[in-house]
């Protein structure tokens, strides 16, 4: 039996956190050593996948979208899971897992708001109180998700302070922790954090990747040439990519934010720009910082992707040469979202947009897996308000 | 010539000697502005500090409540940078033993070697990272300790027995103890914590036991030192005086003195 799970990956990772929370940390990791193995836990997690959330999800060969790329795409579609994005997967998973360890106080950061309806459904099913930590920007901008939140009950914290969005939430969530540890589990929404939050929310979210590759193999009998995600923290790419970390020939590239464009500086691209690793938010990872090694503010039109850090695997995954990634401009994304609309029927989120906006760019490829990490019913307002004169609509 | 370890054991034996606990000010460096951070300073050490706890602005200041957060941020809009906050501290250094606090990040990205020479060229005796936890410290100490520089590490009211005899073992300069479960900031009783915290600390200890986090008045100062502390720490109401204040070197250093006294 393993033990322990991973506090560092290559030189990444780690626990860069006040004292009061480490043993939390450990508290929190001998609970997952034991729920993971542990034959009820499983079973209850996945029923609560399969009846509640809608597990497995389809794995959907995008026709218009195959003929427009000139080669196969099949969306692994996240999208159709309740609340409409994989953050489900790690939320319930981790309220199950509170819950076991007798904290009945949740708290969660959020940036597109997915993050936070999911957790606030789980503790709606499973009767935990709820706080949500999100910026002001991200209320403003998401603000069909603020709703959904209130009306499952739970609290949504406005978090004021710099650009107001998923970086300071995250920062507010976490002096929350360090208040309320005693009783309260911090449900992180990303592959992100002090260990060991990097490899639990891995764990929660490779679903998408075992899944994706079984479907695959059911009906091409092969394995894709790529598996593409958009990395905001990383869960549903590093969900998608686990999978495949055995499978050599397959490309794994995950589609960052580049915002106004890399060259800009107004992106969320730190895997994509490389530089200097960094700590952030408990993690030594690729960041987005100044020479001072202040944090740099990040920008990306999707609230999700809209972060200047990242999963700290994600960097090793890099520096390994395992993974590639590369980045999608604020426009493209745009444009793609548009079309995968008009050719598919199917309203993409802007997070997922960018990497269905990769996957159409001319290359070698025949087949690409794509993780359509989720719907974009939230973004409609801040889409059309952009699009109507890009789209002509 | 005495290393920085040494100025702040002499530092703590002085006031021992006295039959008080030690004052440790908190200073926000470059804030709201260098100069007038170092002024604030100066007012500290007038006032009756014994050694001084130098702030680096960070953009992300996790272990902070909200007036440290906004006074940070201010420094860095005012263009505080790392080596400016740093060089208050060498002014002040003469005068008491500084010791910087410092996010990880800044750290790393400088490099722990070229921090540490930082941090000697100025005569800074210590570092004190409030987000580098005793596993991920060996490095940053071997640079410190080679330079004579302490490492000062963080226990808390939630950190085991066993946890405390680890971090106690390594510490240097002072075994800085958090009084409470939480961020900076000020509280209207000390927590009820504080005592057993401190004399936990000071069982698994060789080095003095400071206190800090929710101490703000000089009631609180004299309350921790006769729970056992021998060294007192202030932050948070001293950088709200410096916010508030139309003269904050003056302010402060009222408010200085006043803790002083309720240690004597
Ligand atoms: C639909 C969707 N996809 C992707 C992300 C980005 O997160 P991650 O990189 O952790 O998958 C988000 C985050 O809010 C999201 O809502």
């Amino acid at each position: 039996m393993i033990t322990s799970v991973e506090h560092r990956f290559g030189p990444y990772g780690g626990q860069y956190v006040p004292e009061t929370l480490m043993p939390a940390l450990a508290e929190l990791e001998r609970a997952w050593i034991d729920a993971r193995t542990d034959a009820e836990f499983r079973s209850s997690l996945d029923v609560l996948l399969r009846d509640y959330a809608g597990r497995p999800t389809p794995l959907y060969l995008a026709e218009r979208l195959s003929e427009a790329a000139g080669r196969s795409i099949y969306l692994k579609r996240e999208d159709l899971l309740h609340t409409g994005a994989h953050k489900i997967n790690n939320a319930l998973g981790q309220a199950l897992l509170a819950k076991r360890m007798g904290k009945r106080r949740i708290i969660a950061e959020t940036g597109a708001g997915q993050h936070g309806v999911a957790t606030a459904t789980a503790c709606a099913l499973l009767d935990l109180e709820c706080v949500v930590y999100m910026g002001t920007e991200d209320m403003r901008r998401q603000k069909p998700n603020v709703e959904r939140m209130g009306l499952l009950g739970a609290r949504v914290e406005p978090v004021d302070a710099g650009t107001r969005t998923l970086k300071e939430a995250t920062s507010a969530a976490i002096r929350d922790w360090v208040t309320n540890v005693a009783t309260t589990h911090y449900v992180i929404g990303s592959a992100v954090g002090p260990a060991p939050y990097p490899a639990l929310v891995r764990d929660l979210q490779r679903v998408i990747g075992d899944e994706a590759r079984a479907q695959l193999l059911e009906r091409e009998h092969r394995l894709p040439a790529r598996a593409i995600a958009c990395v905001g923290g990383g869960s549903n790419a590093i969900g998608t990519f686990a999978a495949f970390y055995a499978d050599r020939d397959v490309e794994l590239v995950g589609v960052e934010a580049a915002g106004e464009g890399i060259e800009s500086g107004r992106h969320g691209a730190p895997l994509t720009v490389g530089g200097p690793g960094g700590v952030l938010h408990g993690a030594f990872s690729a960041i987005m910082q100044d020479a001072e090694g202040q944090i740099s503010e990040a920008h990306s039109i999707s609230a999700g992707l809209d972060y200047p850090g990242t999963g700290p695997e994600h960097a090793w995954l890099r520096d390994s040469g395992r993974a590639r990634y590369t980045a999608v401009t604020d426009e493209e994304a745009l444009a793609t979202f548009a079309r995968t609309a008009r050719l598919e029927g199917i309203i993409p989120a802007l997070e997922s947009a960018h990497a269905l906006a990769f996957a159409l760019k001319p290359a070698e490829s025949d087949l690409d897996l794509v993780c359509l990490s989720g719907r974009g019913d939230k973004d409609l307002a801040e889409a059309l308000a952009r699009l109507g004169p890009l789209a002509g609509a | 010539m005495q290393t920085g370890i040494e100025r702040i054991a002499a530092a703590f034996a002085t006031a021992a000697q006295q039959h008080r606990a030690a004052l440790m000010p908190y200073l926000m460096g470059g804030f709201p502005d260098l100069a007038t951070s170092q002024a604030i300073g100066e007012a500290y050490v007038d006032g009756g500090a014994d050694l001084i706890e130098l702030g680096v602005p960070f953009s992300d200041p996790l272990a902070d409540g909200p007036v440290i957060h906004a006074a940070g941020t201010e420094a860095l809009r005012n263009g505080a940078t790392v080596a400016g906050v740093l060089d208050v501290g060498a002014a002040l250094a003469p005068r008491v033993p500084v010791l910087a606090m410092c996010y990880a990040n800044p750290i790393y990205r400088r490099g722990l070697e070229e921090f540490a020479d930082a941090l000697a060229e100025r005569g800074i005796a210590g570092l004190i990272v409030p987000d580098l936890p005793f596993e991920e410290a060996p490095a940053v100490l071997a640079a410190l300790d080679a330079r004579g520089l302490a490492l000062v590490p963080l226990v808390a009211p939630t950190t085991p027995d066993e946890r405390l005899a680890r971090i106690g073992a390594r510490a240097r300069g002072f075994l800085y103890t958090v009084s409470l479960t939480g961020t900076t900031g000020e509280r209207a009783a000390v927590d009820g914590a504080l005592h057993d915290v401190i004399a936990r600390a000071a069982r698994h200890t060789d080095v003095p036991v400071a206190v800090g986090f929710g101490i703000a008045t000089p009631e609180q100062a004299a309350e921790a030192a006769a729970a056992g502390a021998r060294g007192v720490i202030v932050g948070s109401r001293l950088v709200r005086e410096a916010t508030e204040a139309d003269d904050p070197p003056a302010a402060v250093g009222r408010l200085v003195r006043g803790l002083a006294a309720a240690l004597r």
